[in-house]
């Protein structure tokens, strides 16, 4: 009971904040509605029984991508009364568009079948005795590996190839030589000085003693070490 | 006692007392760690440190609490209202979180999940979000600046922090963090995983925004970072917030390291100790070794923090990586 009223809870807030995303003006809230709606995403993962995907999904979209989106869309210099001024004359456009996804949604679950095999397993999806993160990494470790390799060389493919289409050598840019730099003798050097010789000057250890003259008050400033 | 123990109301009832038994204390350490940083810096900077409020200056905490709370509450105009309270709050609320799956002894965690370090990994991961919408929010060029390097910062040291997480996870076999305590029983892995100890706890200094990383909040040229515009309680939030994040960081290397619960030795007097006084005594030396480095190293600079993470941590801990999966394939010591 407590399963169900939490998945409603959850489902609802999910599609509202997915409404919020695309009505918000402001783009930030936006992608922060989008945020929200990744989290009761990962939720209902949980409420499925799912918990490893729960938690990729969060680490992945929510705490790296959606960061560097915001990161982006924050930067964004948009000027809103321009963003909205076209929404007429594309509304309807948008709506064919829309209207035809939504048709297709509607005939791809009509006509969704399950594999008969495939629907013993959704019963339980986890072998027994076997966690939901075991379970995963041997399909994609051990019975799909090369698969699972070839996707992750499609992947290093697509990362070189935006370095390579970003990378700009500009000539004449000044780098800095960490190995030069401490390899460098004369100006900085590191040397070995001897131990607590500032202190006795100051006249901390220095016992006091008649002959020699008062050591010198030095002002203390005390506490304000936190920000 | 039984039948109250297993309905519904029990279970929260139950789970709300184990919570507090774990908040409180913990607010008490977040409390004296202020005080012990104070102290610490002090005694290494030849000063005294608080020493007027109570006796050795102990109710200094308190006192700067009150203070706080005297305090009035601005938010700036232009400001965006409702983000602007409410960054410090998921700062806080993040940090206390989190908590919930660390083991203070074997068995004894509020939530004991089976993918325990992942949880962790996307609750610290989340961290930075109460500073970009705090910076954000704040509508103010410091704030910016402050909320976007800390951004760029947590993200990419994120990184060589979950290929250690990794390299420990290939050692224990299993997500949950008391296996990976339960693995270190022969031997800490910050023994065998040195290299990677070390990079997990710079990663945690950068993670938790403090020096010699502390650029977010770069007061000789932010003035305060992110938190600039904020005052009385939204800034004792984010305050809290950062310390409990310090000792939350603590105890996942000592979790991840440090052997947990365990006595250094499992040999007479050792094992006489329970296990939370090894888990706080372990947690208390990371945090100071926190503060030791404070007071030791200047701050980065922007391009050599990046520098640091993407091109020495992210080489080094992915060709760790795959030289303990080699290892431990070879010697067969993989764990099934």
């Amino acid at each position: 009971m407590i399963a169900t009223f939490a998945f409603y809870v959850f489902a609802a807030i999910l599609i509202a904040s997915a409404v919020m995303v695309v009505t918000s003006r402001n783009p930030v809230h936006s992608v922060l509605f989008l945020i929200l709606a990744f989290f009761n995403a990962a939720a209902l993962f949980l409420i499925a029984g799912a918990e490893f995907l729960a938690m990729i999904l969060v680490i992945v979209y929510v705490g790296a991508v959606a960061v560097l989106f915001l990161f982006v869309v924050m930067m964004l210099d948009i000027d809103f009364a321009q963003l909205r001024e076209g929404f007429q004359r594309y509304a309807p456009i948008g709506a064919i568009i829309g209207g035809i996804l939504l048709l297709e949604l509607f005939m791809v679950l009509a006509t969704w079948r399950f594999a008969p095999e495939a629907a013993a397993l959704r019963m339980n999806p986890n072998p027994p005795g076997v966690t939901n993160a075991e379970a995963l990494g041997r399909i994609l470790y051990t019975d799909n590996i090369f698969l699972f390799q070839g996707a992750g060389l499609i992947l290093l493919v697509a990362m070189i190839g935006a370095i390579v289409l970003t990378l700009r050598d500009r000539p004449g840019t000044r780098r800095q030589d960490i190995a030069a730099q401490v390899s460098r003798a004369g100006s900085v050097s590191v040397r070995s000085v001897p131990q607590g010789a500032g202190l006795k000057e100051i006249g901390i250890l220095r016992p006091p003693s008649p002959e020699e003259e008062k050591p010198k008050q030095v002002e203390h400033h005390h506490g304000g070490g936190h920000h | 006692m039984d039948f109250f123990f297993q309905n519904p109301i029990g279970i929260v009832i139950l789970t709300v007392v184990k919570a507090l038994a774990l908040l409180v204390p913990l607010l008490v350490g977040v409390a004296y760690l202020t005080y012990a940083e104070r102290k610490v810096l002090a005694a290494m900077q030849l000063r005294k440190g608080p020493n007027v409020v109570g006796p050795l200056g102990l109710f200094q905490p308190f006192a700067d609490a009150i203070k706080m709370l005297m305090k009035e509450t601005i938010v700036p105009t232009g400001a965006s209202r409702v983000l602007f309270l409410l960054a410090p709050m998921l700062t806080f609320m993040l940090a206390m979180l989190a908590w919930a799956v660390i083991p203070v002894n074997d068995g004894w965690a509020i939530a004991d999940i089976n993918v325990g370090i992942l949880y962790l990994f996307a609750i610290s991961s989340l961290g930075v979000y109460g500073v970009i919408i705090a910076g954000w929010a704040s509508n103010s060029k410091y704030a910016f600046l402050g909320a976007l390097r800390s951004a760029a910062q947590m993200v990419s040291y994120e990184v060589s922090m979950g290929f250690v997480i990794v390299t420990v996870l290939l050692c224990v076999g299993s997500l949950n963090l008391t296996e990976i305590v339960r693995a270190q029983q022969t031997v800490w892995f910050v023994i065998p995983l040195f290299p990677m100890a070390v990079i997990f706890f710079i990663s945690t200094l950068a993670e938790t925004n403090r020096a010699p990383f502390d650029l977010p909040e770069g007061e000789s040229e932010l003035v305060a970072g992110f938190f600039v515009e904020y005052s009385s309680m939204s800034f004792a939030l984010f305050f809290l917030g950062e310390y409990a994040n310090m000792i939350l960081m603590s105890a996942l290397t000592t979790i991840l390291f440090l052997g947990g619960w365990l006595p250094p030795i499992d040999i007479a007097p050792f094992n006489w100790v329970p296990g939370p006084v090894w888990f706080v005594l372990k947690i208390c030396f990371c945090l100071f070794v926190f503060l030791w480095v404070r007071a030791t190293f200047p701050r980065y600079r922007y391009d050599q923090l990046m520098r640091l993470g993407w091109k020495v941590f992210l080489p080094f801990s992915l060709v760790w990586l795959v030289l303990t999966a080699t290892v431990l394939k070879l010697t067969g010591w993989l764990p099934a």
